[in-house]
């Protein structure tokens, strides 16, 4: 059928080519921030993250080992070792003992020492210093080495964001911050919401098509609006910035959109099934919740990953709402535009920090991308 | 208290009290107010179901009224008010409005959110029209639509660090560490750029945030879409000889002229908020203010709520054509 309709094996190549593009252009931005968040600060700030995947050339100062672990043999004092820390494996391709002549020896070649002496380093970093004197001094020799390093990640950044003692770095307690705001703010607009849907959907009275049209309307009522008239108002009633505000600010926010999706589902359920319902003399109240909640589930599943991504990912909200001047309650997201404020420059704290904030979201995308889908269809497409 | 117990303790007693209000105002309705028994039976399950539908919808209009409704309503107020010292307002008519459009500021804000309400929503629909229709036909199609649609769930904080990573700058003499920087020297650039601070392009880097965020949103309801389309049409065309091309602008956008229109739609509301992006990468410095930025300056940085408040209505004001648009259509379904 596919050959049929229109295309040319030339086409699907452009096609493939097409899709692979748009899909490599889509997923690199995010990827760069993975790979740099298993980064230490010095490869960040040194090579871009594409290349550390790659082995990297680098020029390297090492030290040998002190001369306080010679050992003499046969007359002539020897210091063995490997210049490279236990468990990295490198390749050395040339290297020197002068600052000055970094590439004058390739390996297995012999070098006069500055202070005496010979050393001899090999491709692995193994090198033997010998002297025909004792080596004297407190510290090993400087070798210049330039050696092909193997990709290297570390956990010490994700180490670092989510157990530091040290607050302004922590992403842990804006972690629980956060998770703290959303699943109240999840939960308790759904139950409203549902009530709400299905009196608007299976209930008779008048003015009920004004109301539906008023939903609609508030739908695309921007949240700018209602900064100010609400923090005025949470100032008056006493719950100021807190929790209790930011549960409130969301419920309110997400109401329409829960109270539009859950209608349009519900209505869609077959009549004769409430009808029968009503006829055998169950109550409304017993219809909805042993009736329509359960048939409504995909729909309910599809708004509270809508809230769920949208509270936790939200920044305005929480800035106003919830966030006052002692900055114990502060959220990742905010957490992580303070750190852009204060430590632009320090990329492995930063792309660490967005990928605990993003982690969580993307798990729940992935494992229900399905009720998403359906969710956007059923808000939009009508 | 601890938060997170504070949390838990919220969770229980909001969904308990819920359940209990719908379940008691219900028994309260049937039982004592208007029993169904007695003389009177017929009379007052009739009644107690004129006021059911409301005992259902007072907690949902009540959120509604009190978050979404009055806050219009208080806002325009404070727009035409100014705050005394000391406490109380003073009505100044249009002075905060004139105020406001004396200042550069906001005029930079005015522009560039024409520029974002232009480019975003029409670069987004475009190019998730043109994933959905590439995506349909081919076998990975689906790891594809998925991987495109990913962004929707990162937040535009998270995808403002992202990109600016692309964005980095380092010296001349240094690697380059951003994508944009090492491919612009790759391909015979001199000198790296600071791309966010280059006036009226930067905008545009700050768009292309918003472009990779929506494009999957776009995708997936014009995807559907697409599949909706009949077959037999396409059919007829291809019988008819028509190329590729001609079946998918002359024969599938026209069908799905709407479900365009509606994604067109969202995503600029979308647009007239956003705050997040801008607030993160630029904060409105370099000429990059949008109105929604502009807005939260004035509240909570200048402390201006007049003026801030008169800047909400702006958005207001752009977003009213589209809430009127919606209320028409989602009446003429209803009927």
């Amino acid at each position: 059928m596919s050959d049929i309709a229109g295309t040319k094996p030339a086409l699907r190549w452009v096609v493939h080519a097409s899709v692979t593009f748009l899909v490599v252009l889509w997923v690199v931005p995010t990827l760069g921030l993975l790979i740099s968040s298993f980064r230490t600060a010095d490869q960040i700030a040194t090579s871009g993250w594409w290349k550390s995947l790659f082995p990297s050339e680098q020029n390297l100062t090492l030290r040998s080992a002190a001369p306080d672990t010679q050992v003499l043999e046969n007359g002539v004092y020897v210091i063995e070792g490997n210049l490279f820390d236990a468990g990295t494996t490198a390749t050395i391709s040339q290297w020197g003992v002068s600052s000055r002549a970094v590439d004058a020896f390739v390996t297995g070649d012999t070098a006069e020492l500055r202070r005496g002496g010979t050393i001899t380093v090999d491709a692995q970093g193994n090198y033997r210093m010998e002297n025909s004197e004792e080596f004297t001094g407190s510290r090993g020799a400087r070798v210049f080495v330039t050696a092909e390093l193997p990709p290297e990640f570390t956990l010490a950044n994700y180490h670092k964001v989510l157990l530091a003692e040290d607050s302004s770095d922590s992403m842990g307690r804006a972690f629980f911050n956060t998770l703290t705001v959303t699943i109240p703010a999840t939960i308790i607009p759904i139950l409203v919401a549902a009530f709400a849907a299905y009196a608007l959907a299976w209930m008779d009275f008048p003015g009920r098509a004004l109301l539906i049209a008023a939903v609609v309307g508030l739908l695309v009522v921007p949240l700018q609006l209602a900064l100010i008239p609400l923090l005025k108002f949470h100032l008056n009633i006493g719950i100021g910035k807190g929790y209790l505000g930011v549960w409130m600010a969301h419920t309110g926010f997400g109401m329409p959109l829960a109270i539009y999706l859950l209608r349009n589902y519900m209505a869609g359920l077959p009549r004769d099934l409430i009808e029968n319902a009503r006829v055998d003399g169950a109550t409304e109240f017993q219809i909805f919740t042993k009736l329509i909640l359960p048939l409504s589930f995909p729909a309910l599943a599809s708004f509270a990953i809508f809230q769920f991504l949208w509270t936790w990912n939200d920044l305005l909200v929480a800035k106003v709402f919830l966030i006052d001047a002692s900055g114990q309650t502060t959220v990742m997201t905010n957490q992580i535009v303070e750190l852009l404020g204060t430590r632009g420059g320090n990329w492995e704290i930063l792309a660490t920090a967005a990928f605990v904030s993003i982690a969580v979201p993307l798990i729940v995308f992935f494992a229900m991308q399905k009720y998403l889908v359906r969710g956007l269809l059923a808000g939009s497409v009508k | 208290m601890h938060p997170a117990l504070q949390g838990l303790l919220t969770i229980a007693i909001g969904v308990s009290g819920c359940v209990g209000y719908f379940y008691l105002s219900n028994q309260f309705l049937d039982k004592v107010l208007f029993p169904a028994r007695g003389p009177n039976a017929g009379r007052n399950i009739n009644r107690a179901n004129m006021i059911r539908p409301w005992l259902f919808l007072f907690p949902a209009l009540a959120a509604l009224g009190l978050y979404l409704a009055y806050p219009v309503v208080e806002t325009l107020r404070l727009s035409l008010t100014d705050r005394v010292p000391g406490g109380g307002y003073e009505w100044v008519g249009l002075e905060n409005y004139i105020q406001m459009a004396n200042e550069p500021k906001f005029w930079e804000a005015m522009r560039n959110n024409m520029f974002w309400l232009i480019i975003v929503p029409a670069m987004s629909t475009a190019l998730g029209l043109l994933v959905a229709q590439l995506t349909d036909r081919i076998r990975w199609g689906n790891i594809a639509k998925s991987l495109i649609f990913m962004p929707m769930a990162i937040s535009f904080v998270g995808a403002s660090v992202i990109w600016k990573l692309v964005y980095d700058t380092r010296p001349a003499e240094q690697d380059q560490i951003g994508m944009l920087n090492a491919l612009y020297i790759f391909f015979g650039g001199t000198e790296p750029q600071t791309w966010l601070t280059i006036p009226f392009w930067n905008s545009f880097f700050l768009m292309v945030v918003l472009i990779w965020i929506q494009t999957g949103f776009a995708m997936v309801i014009l995807s559907a879409a697409l599949r909706g389309i009949p077959e037999e049409t396409i059919e007829a065309a291809i019988l008819d000889g028509a190329n590729p091309f001609q079946i998918f602008f002359r024969i599938k956008v026209p069908q799905i002229k709407t479900t365009i229109l509606v994604v067109w739609t969202t995503i600029t509301i979308t647009v007239l908020k956003v705050f997040d992006i801008v607030f993160a990468m630029t904060n409105g410095q370099w000429e990059t203010q949008v109105l929604a930025n502009y807005m939260y300056d004035k509240l909570f940085r200048a402390n201006d709520w007049g003026v801030g408040s008169a800047s909400a209505m702006v958005i207001m004001l752009l977003v009213t054509p589209i809430l009127i648009w919606n209320v028409r259509n989602a009446r003429k379904e209803m009927e």
